[in-house]
């Protein structure tokens, strides 16, 4: 797309999309009562897909039921714990007993859900860590050096090791879910309880998480880190709204409420004064 | 009992409760300072801002030359892309903090965004004032061999890959700022800008002014990242309000702009 546009750089660039942007993705036909997704007609030819086959559709292109099905399973299974202490939850609960909008607060806490510790930044680097390790293993890499390496790299392998508890209660329904449907018999699926067994047998305290099988049933399904990223980064919601609820359904202000005494201040000088 | 409950730590703040409310505070200290009771009309907005990521005051030199950046970041204006971001929630009367939401979304990007800034910050880090650092970098960029929720950059951090010279406020930032007793990054930034923008082949930008500068006044890269992305929100939300006021009718629609490579026509349509 855009190839005569390619040579193309700095403002003359800019001005050859000025009120032209082409696309395959889609529009909506104002006036015309036609929608448009990746080149199907929505509002005719899409009408029976349930929600997932559509987010998948709309990611990948690829009309997949199977894995609109596993996608499901792995928000309902994984990701939609209703805690309000889960550090992204907590920001819907808090906006709930501050009396925010539901749609603040939940997107708020759904964008805090990209972390380092936990969540889809995770999630999306297990997926690539997995892809990695194949890649080299299918050219003689041997797995254990991979791990040694990737923890001498990164201190962690995505998808392995848990923040506050160590074993993950999602691992065992979910993969249960997996084999249901036929999808766990795929060589990702292998590799990652393999990473598992190497840790199991290790000084490491790393247990596998769900990252690392969500991750490694998107791998055999070829979903790439990318793709599988996008069909993750709303997935904590249905967690979030009973948190919001609830706190909205509280007394406001009184989710986790902190006295003064609360804080513990580790600075160097308690009082000083500000001078010139 | 109380020595027992899970407490917030903090470098920054201290409090002392009420008589009354434990709940309440009676004092708040910021890095030892009374707020209330010490700072309020005394120092500036900026000042504060140091303090309070720093936990020591500014030299009269630095909250300067931190001042005149968060002047020149505080309004992109309308064409900006995180300025209409928070206009696009204005002309459609979303919420006010959506508007900043969005804003901040589309302000912390790689294309003259905080990430942008972040990762030139680390170039500083880097390279410094070595120019043949600057040469190597810029030809070379590192790439991390893992992936991140972040796209890789698609430019020099802090250059624009759309310009065609370096514009003019962002020289006049830089010549202000360095006549101003910026330190030794933004004087060296300015004897060198045509050099980088030679390696780059793309003009300086202001977010790599805001990099040098942040670095100079000795900000980490997650500091200055942070910064940047609040200290430009005062006008997308002035102009996010304005718009609202206005309406999406007298705001641009783009509407003959998207254009269908792939429409299939009408699908089970008598009336197409």
């Amino acid at each position: 797309m855009n190839d005569d546009k390619s040579l193309l750089k700095g403002p003359q660039l800019l001005q050859s999309f000025e009120d032209n942007w082409e696309t395959e993705m889609g529009a909506c036909i104002l006036g015309k009562g036609r929608v448009v997704l990746r080149g199907r007609d929505l509002l005719s030819e899409l009408t029976n897909l349930r929600w997932a086959e559509l987010l998948v559709f709309a990611v990948t292109g690829e009309e997949s039921p199977k894995l609109a099905r596993l996608i499901e399973a792995m928000w309902v299974i994984s990701t939609s714990f209703p805690d309000p202490r889960l550090w992204n939850n907590r920001v819907a609960a808090l906006g709930g007993t501050t009396r925010t909008t539901a749609s603040l607060a939940i997107n708020a806490a759904s964008v805090v859900s990209e972390a380092n510790a936990y969540g889809v930044r995770v999630g999306k680097r297990a997926v690539d860590v997995l892809y990695r390790f194949k890649e080299k293993m299918d050219s003689g890499a041997k797995l254990e050096d991979l791990i040694r390496q990737e923890l001498k790299k990164y201190k962690v392998v995505s998808g392995y090791g848990r923040p506050l508890v160590s074993k993950d209660e999602r691992v065992e329904p979910l993969l249960t879910f997996a084999k249901s449907v036929g999808c766990a018999d795929g060589p990702y699926v292998k590799l990652a309880f393999d990473i598992s067994n190497y840790f199991e047998n290790s000084r490491y305290p790393f247990q596998i998480n769900i990252s690392a099988l969500m991750s490694a049933l998107f791998a055999d399904q070829g979903i790439s880190a990318e793709n599988a990223y996008y069909l993750v980064t709303q997935t904590f919601v249905a967690g979030m709204f009973p948190c919001y609820i609830d706190a909205i359904n509280h007394k406001e202000g009184t989710l986790f409420p902190l006295p003064a005494s609360r804080i513990k201040y580790t600075g160097n000088q308690s009082t000083r004064d500000w001078t010139y | 009992m109380e020595n027992e409950r899970e407490k917030i730590q903090t470098q920054i703040w201290r409090e002392e409760p009420e008589p009354d409310n434990p709940f309440a505070a009676s004092a708040c200290y910021c890095s030892g300072f009374d707020v209330f009771g010490d700072l309020l009309g005394k120092i500036s907005l900026i000042e504060y801002i140091w303090l309070l990521f720093k936990l020591d005051p500014p030299t009269k030199a630095q909250a300067k030359v931190f001042e005149t950046l968060a002047i020149a970041l505080a309004n992109p204006g309308p064409r900006d892309h995180s300025v209409r971001a928070a206009m696009n929630a204005g002309v459609g009367g979303s919420t006010h903090a959506s508007a900043l939401m969005a804003a901040i979304a589309v302000g912390a990007g790689n294309l003259g965004g905080a990430r942008e800034v972040f990762t030139a910050m680390n170039y500083w880090q880097q390279c410094g004032r070595d120019i043949e650092k600057w040469k190597d970098i810029i030809e070379n960029p590192p790439i991390e061999e893992r992936t991140d929720v972040w796209p890789e950059m698609e430019h020099t951090p802090g250059f624009d890959p759309h310009g065609a010279s370096c514009p003019t406020p962002v020289k006049q930032l830089l010549d202000h700022l360095c006549k101003e007793g910026a330190g030794e990054t933004l004087k060296w930034l300015q004897s060198h800008r045509e050099n980088l923008e030679q390696f780059s082949k793309t003009p300086l930008s202001f977010s790599g002014v805001a990099a040098a500068t942040f670095f100079d006044l000795d900000f980490t890269p997650e500091q200055a990242e942070i910064i940047f992305l609040f200290l430009r929100l005062p006008g997308a939300a002035a102009h996010s309000l304005e718009q609202e006021k206005l309406g999406f009718s007298r705001y641009p629609f783009f509407h003959g702009a998207v254009k269908l490579t792939n429409d299939p026509g009408p699908v089970n349509k008598a009336d197409e």
